[in-house]
Formats: C-alpha cells, structure tokens, sequence
C-alpha cells in the first residue's frame, strides 16, 4: 500500500466540508419541515391535481394525478425545443452560409441579422413577440384567411388538420422506405469498395421516401382530408375558429424568439465550420477531378460537420433549457405546470424542484453523453 | 467601333450601350420601388397587378444581366460585378436585400422619428400612429433605478460614477503601479465596490465600519513598505482585513452585533431597487464572484485527487445541466428550507448567490480549456524548479491560461449580463420587469412595443459593446503569442 498522509488530507477536509455543508443544509430542512407541518415524500404524484391546463398534448384535465400534470409539462417543453431546433437549424444553416457569400449585400445582411438577434436578451424578444408584435394582430372576426385555409389572429394561429385514415399503413410505408433506404447505402458503399462501382444513392432515395407513401395511398387505402377551421360566433362580439388544429399566441412566440435566438448561434457555428476546413483541401479535391458536387459532399461536408456537431448540439441543448422561459408567458411548460401550478398547490418545494431540474439534467446528461460517443466515432484517427 | 449587338450575350465590344441600358433598367426598377415605397405612388398601375408587383424585379434583373461584363477596364463596375453581382441568383438575392431595405425604411423611419411623439408629459399626447416616446422619457427613472425614490438617486448616480472612476485607474497606471494592478482589481476594487453598493445605495446597516476600516487601511500601507516585494501580494491578501478585525472587535471592543450605519442616509430596502442599475449591480456582483469560484473549480476538475476531481465534476455538470429560471426557482423556494428558521437572507442576496454558482459552472469549462490548452511542458518546467502545485499554479499557469481565455470569459459574462432579466422570478424588476409592470399601469396602457424596443436599444448596445471588446481583446492576445 502506498497511502501518502499528503494526498489523503486535502480530498478528507474537501469531503468532510462537502458533507458538512449537506448535513447542515437536510437538518435545518427537516426541522423546518417538522415545524410547518410539512412531511417529505412523492406521493402527492398520484394525488388529483384539480387544476387546468390551458394548452396540452395528451389529454388532461383537474381530474388527472400530479404526475400527469407532469408529463402533460414535459411533452409541451419537448414540443416547443423540437419545433424550434427544426427552424432554429433551417435558419441557422442559411445564415451561416449567407455569412461566408461573396456578395456584399447577403454577408452584411446576414451579419447585421446575427449581431442584432445575438445581442439581445431571450426573454426581452419573448416579451416582444407575444406582448407586442403578437398583440397587433387582428381578431378572430377580422383575420384575412392566408392561402385560403390559415388564420392568423390574436388568439392563435389556426392551420387545417389532417384526417388520416389507415394512417398506420401509411406509416408503414415511410418506415420501410428508410429501412430500404439504409440497407441500399451499405450495399452501395461495399460495391464501391468492392468495385469502384458508384450507385447513385441519392436519387434512388429520394424516388423511394415518395414511391412507397404514394403505393400506400394507390393501392394501401390510406386516405386523407382536410379539417379546416371555420369561424364560430360565440356571443355578439366574441368569435372563435373551430375545427382544424390551433396553436396558441404563447408557442407561436416562444418558437419564433426560440429559433430566431438560437439560429444566430448556429449561424456561427456553420460558419466557423465551414471556415474550418482548409483552402487546400479544396483545391486538392478538384485538382483530382472531383466535380463540384463530390468536393462538397465527400470532401468538405465530412470535414466541416465535423467542427460544426458539437457546439451545434449544445445549441440545441441551450435551446431546451432557454425553452423554460416559457414561464414568464405562461406557456405551459414544464417550469409552469409542474414547478409553478403544481408547487404552490402543494407547497412540495423540495420534491417538484428536485424533480424539475432532475428532468433537465437527465436530458443534458444524455444529450452530451451521446455528444461524447459521436465525438469519438467521428474523430480523426490518426496512425 | 459598333460590332452586331446579341442582347442575349453582353460583351466588352458593346460596353458602352450595354452599361447604359443596364444601368437605365437598373435605375428605373430602384427609382420605381422608392417611388413606391416613400410616396405611395405606383408608377405601373396600368399593368396587370402581377406584372406590375414583379416589374422593378425583371426590370432590374435584366439590367444587371447587362451590366455583367467581366474585366471591363472600368474599375467601379468592376467591383460592383465582384460584389453583388457574380451571376444570376446572387443578382436577384441583391436586388431583393436593396428592394427589402427600400421598402421597410419609410415604415420604420415613421414609427421612430416623424410621426413619433416625444413632448408632454402625459399619455393625450401620444394620437400619431408613430411611437410614444413621451411614456419612456416619464417612466425613464423607473426604467432606470427601479422604485428607488427619487430624492435619493444621486447616491446611485454618484456609486457609478466613482466605481467607473476607479475602474479606469488601470487604464492611467505607470508602469510603477502595474504590478499591483492585479492587487488592486481582485481585492480591493471589489471590496470597495461592495461596501459602496451595500453601504452607499442601500444606506442600511452593514458589518463595517468606516473610520476603523480608513485607520486599517492606513496602518496596513505605511506598514507594507516594510514588508519584502516576494510577500507583498500575500501580505495585501491578509493584513488589512486583519488588522481591521483585530482594532474593532479587540483593541476598541466594539460588540459583534453592533452595526455600523452612515449618518444621514436612509435605509432603502433592496426590493425597491431596480431599473437598469439592478441589471448593473447584479452584473457586477456575480462577475466578481463567480470568476474564482469557478477558477476553484477548474482546478478542482484537474487535480489529481480523484474525490476532489469527482466534487468538481459533479458541481460543474450540475449546474451546467439546469437551466438558470429553475435554478432562481430553487434559490426562491428551496433554499430558504435548507436554512436555520430564524436565518434570513435578503433576496437580492440569494439571487446574486444563486447566478455567481450558476455562471461559475459555466466560467470553470472555459477555464479549464485555457488550462488544457497550455503545452504540458509548462508544467513540468514549473515542477523541475521545485514549484510545489500552489506556486506553479499562481506565477507560471494561470497567467498564462487566464491570458488564452480571456475571450471565452467575456462571452460568458456577455451571457450574464443577458441572463439578468431573469431575476423577475424571485421578484426583483430590472428593466425589463419595470417595462411589464409599467404597461399594466391604467394610465399608460397600450405601450408595450415602445419600452420593449427602448429595453432592446440598451442591451443591444451593452452586449455589442462587450462583444466587440472581447474580439479586440482575442486580437490582441492572438498576436502575442
């Protein structure tokens, strides 16, 4: 045994005030517990919640448990990250490459987009878009119909929704055409190896992802139609859209301030990927041949996806985690529904808050845990 | 010399007819949407509504399809082509951006400055279809100290003015003073700086005492000019303080709980600060602290001692992995669960506490990458002198690793000073929160947009301030090494 008194005092004192500080903290809450009369559990989860929530993907309603109340929050914030990463990527993508443009007008353009959004709080663009750019729309009775079918109004856009029928065979189909889609490229990158043989993958992909949905409605019976939404009066002066599906003022603005906020980011980093990867390389790929086409996608795309993936995904993660700003317009997200609503009627502070951020850190956790292993798989392996 | 023209294919032999023709297109199609746009006129009304809307686009594509003649010999068309005008899509891309801009500028021009008010004082005045700038210059002092009352603002005004002062000191130091610069920026100038905002603004009670504290500071100069350069940066860590506990509490006997208290100034409780010098003072509180605490910790997530290393990384990925509102949620609701009853602390405090932990995560990765990025060579040169870990931490790697991320240190606290309007959770009003209290007040319904944009102005130019110096800065160290 190699104990050194020299190594073990330093982590002892560390621990010991690490666990000083813990004791501390769990005995004061116990007495304090103890005298409010409050006891410690998570049993309230399956408790009747008896409170509404206003906007939400499965259903519920006041009759339903805490827990419910819970994931009814946790689908609306994983609803709001994924519509806006999809934006935020679309968006961010366009503008980094618009940055690196040799016309002048689309560089500024795009420069003067980043630096403005970039540089101004989340939360003061929320608070814009839904109290102030949001609120001049027009009213349900007033609202022009866009293509005919949207409603843009104060309370809410309106689309039409769709009415499947055999939607599952319909589903099916996508899936078997991504699953042929998978084996073809694996086929087509071992005849390469194998033969110098090129398949061209793409255009065979592409004709597959539409063909198959398009055999399931011919020949599968998937059928679809449309619901679109009609104006309803309510009382003299009070009209709603029903029908169709509504999204409401809070999650337009959320995703929009969302996306436009975070796609500067994303901007940046596409650009500084794309910078990333040398002139030479370039040069070097079209000086063996490659057509325009094939110096992008087998030269620079692998190379600067690979300075990009990174700081993009802890984007998407700040994206989520900025998605609980949701609050302050009550969006009803997880922080609202469960740390807001569900904690002042319960008085649980302990238990919701470890729940809410136990709920956070398990998403970054995985996220970047993922993020590693990508990391590692993509890494150059030098001999 | 006029050689056969073919309009489908501009070259130099034509230059002079294709410029001119290209450029009348060109002048025409911009002249038609400015037209359009700053008089309301439309000048092809008497086209179909289709062809009239897309007219100045084909007008204006064809124009520059003329106009592309490589090497012309004419430099300005030269780089004009070279710019903006490479080839088909980059020219309609161009012309849409000029068309875009044309077009949005008399809106905007309007709401801001011509059917703008700005006089009065009440909210009658504000009948144009323009913004009312009169609600900000009424609510100015709400937006920019909260409910701070108006008679005693100056001492906030005047806090910033001298902080400031005392900032710049650096900026005037000769080189004499330099080494002590360092001193000065991470002891004192906060130490001061905490005494003037919890002592000066807030005018209530506090643990210090100003005429023990001016004789421990004397004492503790004169007597450093006795002490050794080697021990003098140790020496200024310690002996103040020191010396000004040692003279209150054992020579004068002051009694503990005893609170020392300005004369002359009233108590004006934190829940009435707010407005724009919130924003400030938090900024500058979690800045202070938040720098070692997460320079504790990048050491920490280094060491060799693999419980500590754990600690750390437990600490950091924690923190990193919440998002800030939870975090305030915690420091509001939960925290005071885990104090001793009769234990209160003010709330501007805990949300101070609660960002400085929060940032620190945040500050401790990007140190660590300074840390990472240093060659391992420096380490060892530092160990093969007999540096034990302190020393070779202090003289030989953290000059050199703080200096790598200076960058990535501002970006983080760039990212602080946006985070702040986030305090309205644990119901303190910064600027923001003042603007949403301000549009519900019944008197002044209906502004929303007009505080909203002002809000955005200041941090808009905070943030691209801060940013643009710390791109300076990353230039500046960039050439150094």
């Amino acid at each position: 045994m190699n104990f050194k008194l020299k190594d073990i005092v330093p982590q002892l004192i560390t621990v010991t005030a690490v666990v000083l500080v813990f004791g501390f903290f769990t005995y004061n809450a116990q007495i304090n517990m103890e005298n409010r009369g409050i006891d410690f559990g998570y049993g309230f989860l399956s408790q009747e919640s008896s409170f509404d929530v206003q906007f939400s993907l499965i259903e519920y309603d006041g009759s339903h448990s805490y827990f419910r109340a819970y994931l009814v929050g946790l689908l609306n914030t994983i609803l709001v990250s994924v519509i806006g990463i999809i934006i935020a990527t679309i968006l961010g993508v366009i503008v980094g490459v618009a940055r690196l443009s040799p016309n002048y007008l689309i560089n500024k353009f795009a420069a003067f987009y980043v630096e403005f959004f970039r540089n101004i709080p989340l939360l003061l663009q929320i608070f814009f878009w839904y109290f102030a750019a949001l609120r001049a729309l027009p009213l349900p009775q007033d609202a022009e119909a866009i293509f005919g079918v949207f409603y843009l109004t104060i309370k809410g856009l309106y689309v039409p929704a769709f009415i499947w029928q055999n939607f599952s065979v319909f589903f099916y189909s996508i899936v078997a055409a991504i699953i042929a889609i998978i084996v073809i490229r694996i086929h087509a990158k071992k005849v390469q190896e194998n033969q110098g043989k090129q398949i061209p993958v793409f255009l065979i992909s592409i004709g597959l992802i539409f063909i198959l949905p398009l055999l399931s409605f011919l020949i599968g019976g998937v059928g679809i139609s449309f619901e679109v939404p009609v104006l309803k009066q309510l009382a003299t002066t009070s009209f709603i859209y029903e029908g169709g599906v509504s999204l409401p003022p809070e999650l337009i603005a959320l995703t929009l301030s969302l996306s436009l906020y975070t796609a500067t980011f994303i901007a940046e980093c596409v650009r500084a990927g794309i910078q990333g990867v040398g002139k030479g390389q370039k040069e070097a790929a079209a000086s063996i041949g490659l057509t325009p086409n094939q110096v992008l996608k087998l030269v620079i795309m692998p190379q600067a996806l690979r300075i990009i993936i990174p700081p993009t995904t802890n984007q998407y993660l700040n994206l989520t985690k900025n998605s609980s700003l949701a609050a302050a317009i009550a969006y009803p997200d997880l922080v609202l529904v469960f740390a807001g609503t569900a904690l002042m009627q319960t008085g649980k502070a302990i238990e919701i808050v470890s729940i809410t951020m136990f709920t956070y850190l398990t998403l970054s956790i995985s996220i970047s845990l993922l993020m590693n292993w990508y990391n590692k798989k993509i890494a150059i392996q030098e001999k | 010399m006029m050689s056969k023209i073919n309009f489908l294919k501009p070259d130099k032999n034509n230059l002079n007819t294709f410029l001119y023709l290209g450029s009348f297109l060109f002048f025409i199609s911009v002249l038609d949407v400015f037209i359009n746009s700053f008089f309301s006129l439309n000048l092809t009304s008497f086209l179909p509504g289709f062809l009239s809307f897309l007219l100045p686009l084909i007008l204006g594509f064809i124009g520059l399809y003329f106009i592309r003649i490589e090497f012309s010999g004419i430099k300005q068309l030269d780089l004009l082509n070279k710019h903006i005008n490479t080839n088909n899509f980059n020219a309609v891309l161009s012309l849409l951006i000029i068309f875009v801009i044309i077009k949005s500028l008399p809106p905007i021009l309007s709401w801001f400055v011509i059917d703008a008010s700005f006089a009065g004082d009440t909210k009658d005045v504000c009948t144009g279809s323009g913004a009312c700038w009169t609600y900000i210059k009424v609510w100015m002092r709400r937006f920019m100290y909260g409910m701070y009352p108006n008679a005693e603002q100056w001492r906030i005004n005047l806090s910033f003015i001298a902080l400031v002062l005392m900032g710049s000191v650096g900026y005037f130091a000769t080189d004499r003073f330099k080494k002590y610069l360092t001193l000065y920026y991470v002891v004192i100038y906060p130490l001061i700086a905490f005494l003037f905002i919890f002592f000066f603004i807030s005018g209530g009670p506090v643990f210090f005492d100003f005429s023990y504290g001016i004789i421990a500071a004397i004492l503790s100069i004169i007597l450093g000019f006795f002490i050794p350069a080697k021990y003098k940066f140790y020496y200024f860590l310690i002996v103040p303080l020191a010396l000004y506990i040692t003279l209150k509490y054992f020579i004068f006997f002051e009694e503990y709980v005893e609170l020392g208290k300005l004369d002359g100034l009233n108590w004006v409780e934190t829940g009435a600060w707010g407005g724009l010098s919130l924003t400030f003072i938090i900024s500058f509180f979690c800045l202070i602290f938040c720098f070692p605490i997460g320079m504790a910790f990048a050491l920490g997530r280094r060491s060799n001692f693999p419980l500590i290393r754990y600690i750390s990384v437990g600490f950091i990925e924690f923190w990193r992995g919440v998002p800030l509102i939870t975090v305030l949620f915690m420091s509001a609701v939960m925290f005071p669960m885990f104090l001793p009853e009769d234990f209160f602390i003010d709330k501007l405090v805990r949300a101070i506490i609660a960002i400085s932990l929060f940032e620190a995560a945040y500050v401790a990765e990007v140190i660590r990458g300074g840390l990472q990025a240093l060659p391992r060579g420096q380490y060892e040169a530092a160990k093969s002198l007999g540096m034990g870990y302190w020393k070779m931490h202090i003289f030989v790697i953290l000059p050199q690793a703080l200096k790598l991320v200076i960058p990535g240190i501002a970006n983080t606290f760039l990212a602080l000073v946006k985070d702040t309007p986030l305090i309205f959770v644990v119901g303190l009003l910064e600027i923001v929160g003042m603007l949403n209290l301000a549009k519900t007040n019944p008197k002044w319904l209906g502004f929303a947009m007009e505080g909203y944009v002002f809000a955005a102005i200041i941090f808009w130019i905070i943030c691209y301030a801060m940013s643009k110096y710390s791109y300076n800065l990353e230039q500046k160290y960039k050439t150094d090494r």
